[in-house]
């Protein structure tokens, strides 16, 4: 079986600091697989990597066949490539609606002359593209909020209004990073139903990066541990679990006096 | 324009994402659009021109803002890019004849290409320093067109232009005037407003709001921000060659650094970010000096001041007072007019019975 994403020996260093050193691994089509570690471990490095905010130094990146090291990031997303981020980053003066509009963008092709005359054909796509868009939104059960600006909504909403901007896009893959970071028990839950669902409904592959170890435990096919750059385990949930690397890693190792 | 949604329900997509998707809002503006037409039948000649002038701003000042409120991207470039649409539309009038219908657009395509151009910088530096880069811009193109005799027509850089006719129409008085820029100024009002709630205005205000996500949903910021810089310039272009048909003369004087800082000072009180601020903004800064004459020499003439021996003093008292009531309004509203004009509205939205 060919995997969907293949990440063939991916390097990325910060001056002296090595965030990622020569991480492999492949993602099938469909399935939710976790990245955890410590902090600092890489983890969001490597996810900038996959969406090509940054160029990993060595190493390449393979989705569906196609190598996207290089690409531009909305070249990546056109091919379908979504993601959120760890500190939201949402348009904050635009309406919930607009924000998943933009998820829209590039399934849109009005240009200057048809949005300047909001009639006709440009007219036509903008209310599609709203259908659609109403349907994520119904989806992730904020219509109360549709029409306010994102930046007055609580923490908690803003991260669902951020993955329904990143399903706006239609993805194959999506990269959620620490979606559940900073939200209470209840958000949490919601979450983790919403992933379970997009993942269950359209088949949308998922890479996660979470913190709660319940949550990662519970709703992942596959984890992966990164430490220090390097990756130290792959594997399901239990095997995982029992990895003397990562007990070591996360919990560290018996004092020796 | 006015917000009363109590009983407005709407049940299609194309109903919600109308300009102005409550009847009340479609009635008054259409009220205003009325007003204006007729504004002539009560107005002098004098006035009339004051009107002009405003519609003139505007115009520019919406421009402006689609780059720098909408996209992020500060300019002190925009009276060079008038300049340019302002020396095209004399050109091909004088050299081919064209009328003043289609030296407008000329003059906004050439423009747009400029200001393209001197928006490359913008792809590596932003704000203050982009800012910089668009003032060596404005430089730079009132240099050239000033020493380039085939573009400026020679030592003063003046090119005069014959009276525009539109169907046979003189174009010779105030009034007349006043109808050959009102149509433009609405269209370039409605093609803003339409802009900025579709698909390329929701991409400058992502370029604007966070760039590393836009680029992350497929926004190629690139081509937005330059994007933005033609659009803009091409307001511009627009709005000199108005300047060029009104005045009938074309020179590089009404389009220095200066203008472009006014332009500024329209969207920052009218409101960064709204294309009815603009407007706002235009009027208030188009008006204010001109009301402060009034006021200034009124209130000379009441205290038995001889205007003649103190007019020195008065035309700087004016300056004064121009300087002050900007800082004045941008402490009361940061956001401008426009956000004085939402409250007013917030205000009667609920009104008698708000509680």
């Amino acid at each position: 079986m060919t995997a969907q994403l293949e990440i063939r020996g991916v390097s990325k260093s910060f001056g002296g600091v090595q965030a990622v050193s020569r991480v492999s691994f492949d993602v099938q089509q469909g399935e939710i697989l976790s990245i955890i570690g410590p902090n600092g471990a890489g983890k969001t490095t490597l996810l900038n990597c996959i969406s090509s905010v940054f160029h990993p130094e060595t190493g390449a990146i393979v989705l569906d066949g196609r190598e996207t090291t290089r690409l531009a990031p909305p070249r990546v997303a056109a091919l379908g490539v979504a993601r959120t981020f760890q500190n939201i980053a949402l348009f904050r003066g635009m309406t919930v609606v607009d924000n998943l509009m933009l998820g829209r963008h590039i399934h849109m092709k009005n240009g200057v002359f048809r949005s300047m005359l909001y009639w006709g054909p440009g007219r036509r796509e903008e209310v599609a593209h709203r259908q659609v868009v109403e349907d994520i939104i119904d989806f992730l059960e904020i219509e109360a909020i549709r029409k306010r600006p994102v930046g007055s909504l609580p923490y908690g909403l803003q991260k669902r209004v951020e993955l329904g901007r990143a399903l706006a896009l239609h993805p194959k893959v999506l990269l959620l990073d620490e979606p559940m970071g900073g939200t209470n028990h209840e958000e949490k839950e919601d979450m983790a139903r919403f992933i379970l669902d997009v993942n269950d409904e359209w088949g949308t592959t998922i890479i996660l990066i979470e913190h709660d170890m319940g949550v990662v435990m519970d709703i992942s096919q596959r984890v992966i541990v990164l430490d220090l750059g390097a990756k130290i385990a792959e594997g399901t949930p239990a095997e995982v679990k029992a990895t003397p690397q990562v007990i070591k890693a996360y919990l560290g190792t018996k004092a020796t006096v | 324009m006015i917000n009363r949604e109590c009983g407005v329900y709407q049940t299609t997509y194309e109903g919600d994402m109308a300009l102005y998707p409550l009847p009340l809002a479609r009635y008054s503006t259409l009220a205003v659009v009325v007003v204006l037409a007729l504004l002539p039948l009560v107005l002098d000649s004098h006035m009339m021109s004051l009107a002009n002038l405003m519609l003139l701003a505007s115009i520019g000042a919406i421009g402006l803002n689609i780059l720098v409120g909408y996209t992020g991207q500060v300019s002190l470039g925009h009276g060079a890019f008038m300049m340019v649409g302002s020396y095209t539309a004399a050109l091909v009038t004088v050299r081919l004849g064209l009328p003043f219908w289609l030296g407008l657009p000329a003059g906004g395509a050439v423009a747009a290409l400029v200001g393209a151009f001197f928006g490359i910088p913008s792809l590596r530096i932003k704000g203050l320093y982009l800012a910089i880069a668009t003032l060596a811009g404005q430089f730079i193109i009132e240099w050239v067109i000033n020493h380039s005799p085939w573009i400026s027509g020679g030592v003063q850089s003046t090119i005069y232009v014959p009276t525009p006719t539109f169907l046979g129409w003189n174009i010779n008085n105030e009034y007349r005037r006043y109808f050959m820029v009102l149509p433009v100024a609405i269209v370039a009002y409605v093609a803003a407003m339409n802009l900025v709630r579709s698909r390329v205005g929701r991409a400058f205000i992502a370029v604007r709001d966070r760039d590393v996500a836009a680029e992350i949903i497929g926004v190629d910021i690139f081509h937005y921000k330059l994007l933005a810089f033609a659009v803009s310039s091409f307001y511009a272009g627009m709005a000199g060659a108005l300047w060029t048909y009104y005045l009938k003369i074309a020179n590089y004087e009404h389009f220095t650094l200066a203008t472009s800082v006014s332009y500024l000072a329209m969207i920052i009180i009218g409101g960064l970010g709204s294309v009815l601020g603009s407007v706002f903004g235009a009027v208030f800064i188009t008006l204010l000096p001109i009301v402060l004459v009034y006021v200034v020499e009124g209130g000379a003439a009441l205290f038995g001041f001889k205007y003649a021996a103190i007019a020195d003093f008065l035309a700087n008292l004016r300056l004064i007072i121009f300087g002050g009531l900007i800082i004045l309004f941008l402490a009361i509203e940061p956001e401008g007019l426009f956000r004085m004009w939402g409250n007013v509205k917030r205000y009667f939205r609920l009104w008698p019975y708000s509680y």
